[in-house]
């Protein structure tokens, strides 16, 4: 299988990388617009300033080249952020594929930390990404900004709100959360979206 | 039910094999950081941090190799630090894999570094590590592995550290490290409540219950500890079962 992953000036990629390479594949770190269109599947990591990465985007004719991907494509963290109509962060307009806007956390107590990081549990999973999960399922997340449940969530959870743990349409798949961090359960997901 | 509590053991590694001895797997690979970590992540760690107290220059290529190899290896994240002095220290550790570092004297020497990296990678990345003792009027903060007292105050420093970019902080009691008599809970609950990023306990642990206390009463986010855990004191996956008992929110 041929697995593209999205070079660009947000991306920690080296545990993408290594992610799949566990799983026997070894994918290609590219921003050509003819090697991502012809790839199997696509990765959209993402980590990093919304802002400064649509503008990278831009400046580079990734925008439009990721909007007319066909194939499955897997948008991870700020990528699933920059998969939407609109980010807070730096008041920025991003790809659009999801019709939401990105939000910062607004604590509400001293409990309530930003960013949100580590181990927090997946519900109302409805997606093949998630087959052979189990409610309640934890994954690992680090953000500070986050999508609001949307027509395009695809799983839940929460941190001082509900929120979009995943999202779907058509052939875009996306995780507020780092599968490649995520122990067993992230594997599995992973493995999921490349046997799509 | 939101962020569950964290459990994190952190490794000792000099020369690029980790120091401790350890009960926890067979000595034969106990030395291997990777095999170490590995084996904790099996046994439902939640992160793992690996510092490097190698003494000599040399160590940062054979300390990089180990980062890369647990990057390769382990999937979930892990936190490296020990000697990060500038930027090119934490480029050249996160490119290598690392998740986050953690920084500690560098922060007291010049602590825009914190600021910078910050902005280049973002706080996320970016622990700060804060050792501290209390004099009996109040903490203070402690550098080069606790040798030299700074006159910064722990709460003062953790609330610039978080102003500057600070994504987490890691506290450690000196006053409870090594003791095993429960972690510093009033103080971890005095950063807890002030401070608007993750906590993390370090220092004292020695039972199950006190990683309870640290969540109970010291608000913490998450409790890290060494030698419970590499002698086999403490099994994580008993742990977790017990905190889950006491009704904390703990990834099983």
């Amino acid at each position: 299988m041929n697995v593209a992953i999205i070079k660009y000036n947000a991306g920690n990629i080296y545990s993408v990388v290594n992610a799949l390479k566990r799983l026997g594949t070894d994918p290609v770190l590219t921003d050509d617009a003819a090697t991502l269109r012809q790839a199997d599947r696509v990765i959209f990591p993402g980590q990093g300033e919304a802002g400064g990465a649509m503008k990278y985007l831009r400046d580079h004719a990734l925008d439009s080249v990721i909007r007319n991907l066909t194939q499955p494509v897997l948008g991870i963290c700020v990528g699933q952020q920059l998969l939407c109509r609109h980010s807070d962060e730096g008041d920025t307009d991003c790809l659009g594929i999801f019709d939401a806007v990105v939000k910062r956390f607004c604590p509400t107590r001293h409990e309530d930390k930003v960013p949100a990081m580590g181990w927090n549990s997946l519900r109302d999973m409805k997606s093949p990404l998630f087959r052979g999960l189990n409610d309640n399922d934890f994954v690992y997340f680090v953000h500070s900004y986050y999508v609001p449940l949307c027509r395009h969530t695809a799983a839940t959870t929460e941190h001082i709100v509900e929120y979009s743990a995943a999202m779907h349409r058509d052939n875009f798949y996306a995780t507020q959360f780092h599968p490649e961090k995520s122990g067993t359960v992230g594997e599995r997901i992973i493995k999921n979206f490349l046997e799509l | 039910m939101g962020l569950a509590k964290r459990i994190i053991p952190c490794l000792d590694v000099k020369d690029g094999e980790t120091v401790k001895g350890t009960n926890f797997i067979d000595l034969r690979s106990a030395g291997d950081p990777v095999a170490l970590g590995k084996a904790y992540s099996e046994a439902g760690a939640d992160e793992l941090v690996f510092l490097d107290i190698t003494a000599s220059y040399e160590r940062r290529k054979t300390f990089t190799d180990m980062v890369t190899r647990v990057a390769q290896e382990i999937n979930i994240p892990f936190t490296v630090g020990g000697g990060i002095d500038e930027l090119t220290d934490v480029e050249r550790l996160l490119q290598a894999g690392a998740d986050k570092v953690s920084i500690n004297s560098a922060a007291f020497r010049h602590p825009e570094l914190i600021d910078r990296v910050a902005a280049r990678f973002g706080s996320q990345v970016c622990v700060c590590a804060l050792d501290a003792r209390f004099d009996g009027s109040d903490w203070f903060c402690y550098i080069k592995g606790g040798r030299e007292r700074t006159e910064h105050r722990l709460l003062d420093r953790a609330l610039e550290m978080q102003d500057r970019g600070a994504g987490e902080i890691l506290f450690t009691s000196m006053n409870n490290d090594g003791v095993k008599t429960g972690y510093a809970t009033e103080a971890l609950a005095m950063l807890s409540d002030r401070l608007s990023i993750p906590v993390i306990a370090s220092g004292g642990a020695g039972c199950m219950e006190h990683f309870r206390d640290a969540f109970t009463e010291g608000h913490a986010d998450a409790a890290l500890a060494a030698s419970v855990f590499h002698f086999g004191e403490i099994a994580i996956g008993e742990l977790k079962k017990y905190l889950k008992e006491e009704g904390i929110n703990v990834r099983i």
